[in-house]
């Protein structure tokens, strides 16, 4: 921007530079909107046109309009779409519970400072920045039913072997597991922040009264960290429910030959691209879209009601 | 156990605390101490299993004896930078997030001071709502327009993307930090003669070096790691690394040393990263978690 280097100059770098000053709040703000608006309100627009049209086939093909039939079509779909919601539901809610309890216990182990901590935090650090693709195939190889780790040591530990991702019923939960290992530090992080912000003394209080730890922690620490709770199922439930790197990376196409892993995001991916159904994955990304708004509302009115 | 603290405990005045400071000594501190090294092992076991399986060859692969005991090979990397070409896709994931992120910073910083200084509820909204939308849904009128403008496979669509992720996270991260950062230096500075937009420069912005790092790490590991957008806007040519392992095992059987090799080659500068930038990187992913 020029208006620093010509606020001295008398003349027309002046006034721009003083018009600029004055409308700055839009001026700063203008450029990061018009992205947003032309890279995302605009595509979202469009999305939602698509999912009334039978786009298909060619990108440059003609597409008519239909009205509701797609999301007549999908809504009665009992064989992808349904259990596609399904899927999606168990797999979130799956790991986002176990991601917050997880969470919680690893943050409380980590609240009062000792020794080492900082070679700790590296170590809960590194999942949480591993390319998830890499992470699913490290993975795949440790689950693999006849050479993976995972088999060798239940062979070890007397327990019969695991298809793991290759099982149509293990597939998901072992995902899910994936998922939790690479997920659950940045549920610790975000509590751990919350747990370190709180003020010693209520703690202390109850201490001094004879509570045990147990009660300490439930009628004294967690309704503290509630909002940050509330954040931190927000924050990981949004990404959660969209998770498709490790999904796709380890069983591709349509979630397996069985669909077994195939959560809303990758049906409507597949839909896409792999088989060029553009508005019929246009109103599965509609239905899906709602379907988060629709969560993230219900979990905002719980915050607001918790902070009061 | 106590004796770390026990100075500090000792000298404060009121009775009751160390003494039941002290109760949940010896018991509590190997029991931490031992799910504490669970955790580490939990989380650090696949990462070190995947290098030593990326120095073997597939036979000690398959042969659970050689697990520890085995001999060392480059083999795996000399495939995955000799045949695979990983250099280039190393050049273009660098790239791409170099520019998404930059261009972001130039974008972001402005509108995230002024979001935060104008308190603009509803613009925030609108740009945090990016965070919410499923990447595929835009995917999809992204591919029909720029493969009408036969810009797909481009170094400009695939950075255009990223910048999808990476605009939200700085505008997010940022206003957080423009929060926190006390309005009356800018204030004397306007006094002093500077224009509003001259203080945010000059006053501003050299202060915000701590949250701009933040931001930029951040930005740039989630372009890194970005697999969706690549995978549909990418070319031959401009592949990006995680595109390109995912290509790995597309063709007939697995080359697990060379697919385990070529995931190194991925996490490891991103580890290295996270490791002399862990302070940055965990203020960046709780920045706002606290505020309720």
């Amino acid at each position: 921007m020029s208006a620093t280097a010509t606020t001295r100059k008398p003349g027309i770098g002046h006034s721009l530079s003083s018009w600029a000053n004055q409308h700055r709040k839009w001026v700063l703000a203008a450029p990061a909107m018009a992205f947003v608006a032309l890279m995302i309100v605009f595509p979202v627009g469009w999305t939602l046109y698509l999912s009334v049209t039978d786009a298909s086939g060619s990108v440059r093909a003609e597409s008519d309009f239909v009205g509701l039939q797609n999301y007549l079509t999908v809504l009665s779909d009992t064989e992808r779409f349904w259990p596609a919601v399904g899927r999606t539901v168990f797999f979130t809610v799956g790991a986002l519970s176990i991601e917050m309890v997880l969470g919680m216990a690893i943050a409380l182990l980590l609240w009062r400072p000792f020794r080492g901590e900082k070679w700790v935090r590296v170590a809960i650090l590194l999942p949480l920045v591993a390319t998830p693709v890499a992470v699913g195939m490290m993975w795949r190889l440790i689950f693999e039913p006849n050479i993976g780790f995972a088999n060798q040591l239940l062979k070890w530990m007397g327990l019969p072997a695991q298809p793991w991702l290759s099982g149509q019923d293990t597939a998901l939960p072992t995902l899910m597991f994936v998922d939790i290992w690479q997920w659950t530090p940045m549920v610790v992080l975000i509590l751990l922040a919350g747990l370190t912000s709180l003020s010693d003394e209520p703690e202390e209080a109850a201490h001094v009264d004879g509570a045990n730890a147990w009660q300490r922690f439930w009628y004294i620490t967690f309704p503290l960290v509630m909002p940050t709770f509330i954040t931190a199922i927000l924050l990981r439930g949004i990404d959660a429910i969209k998770t498709f790197d490790i999904l796709y990376a380890t069983k591709g196409k349509g979630g397996g030959s069985f669909h077994e892993v195939e959560t809303l995001n990758v049906y409507a991916y597949g839909l896409s691209f792999d088989y060029n159904r553009y508005g019929l994955s246009s109103t599965v990304l509609i239905l899906f879209f709602l379907m988060i708004i629709g969560c993230i509302w219900i979990l905002t009115l719980r915050k607001k009601r918790s902070s009061l | 156990m106590t004796t770390t603290t026990a100075p500090a405990v000792a000298a404060e005045v009121t009775a009751p605390k160390p003494l039941k400071r002290r109760k949940r000594g010896g018991g509590y501190k190997l029991f931490r101490v031992t799910m504490l090294v669970l955790v580490v092992i939990t989380f650090v076991a696949p990462i070190i299993w995947m290098l030593l399986a990326s120095f073997k060859t597939n036979v000690d692969i398959y042969n659970p004896a050689a697990a520890f005991n085995f001999t060392p090979t480059l083999g795996n990397y000399e495939t995955v930078f000799g045949q695979a070409n990983y250099t280039q896709y190393i050049f273009n994931s660098f790239w791409i997030g170099l520019c998404s992120t930059v261009l972001s910073l130039i974008l972001g910083l402005p509108a995230a001071y002024s979001m935060s200084r104008f308190v603009m509820k509803k613009s925030a909204a609108l740009v945090l709502l990016a965070r919410v939308i499923p990447g595929v849904s835009l995917l999809v009128p992204w591919y029909f327009i720029f493969s009408n403008m036969r810009m797909v496979g481009g170094y400009e669509v695939l950075i255009l993307s990223h910048m999808f992720v990476s605009l939200p996270l700085i505008v997010y991260i940022m206003m957080s930090f423009f929060d926190s950062l006390p309005i009356e230096l800018e204030e004397q500075a306007q006094v002093d003669g500077l224009t509003p937009i001259g203080a945010f420069m000059r006053i501003v912005l050299p202060l915000s070096v701590p949250g701009i790092a933040t931001a930029s790490i951040l930005s740039f590991i989630f372009s890194w790691n970005n697999f969706m957008f690549a995978l549909v806007l990418s070319g031959s040519r401009t592949k990006t690394l995680p595109v390109a392992i995912f290509d790995f095992v597309a063709y007939a059987s697995i080359d697990w040393g060379g697919l385990m090799a070529a995931a190194v080659v991925v996490t490891v500068p991103i580890m290295v990263i996270a490791l002399f930038t862990q302070k940055y990187i965990v203020s960046g992913l709780t920045a706002g978690a606290t505020k309720g």
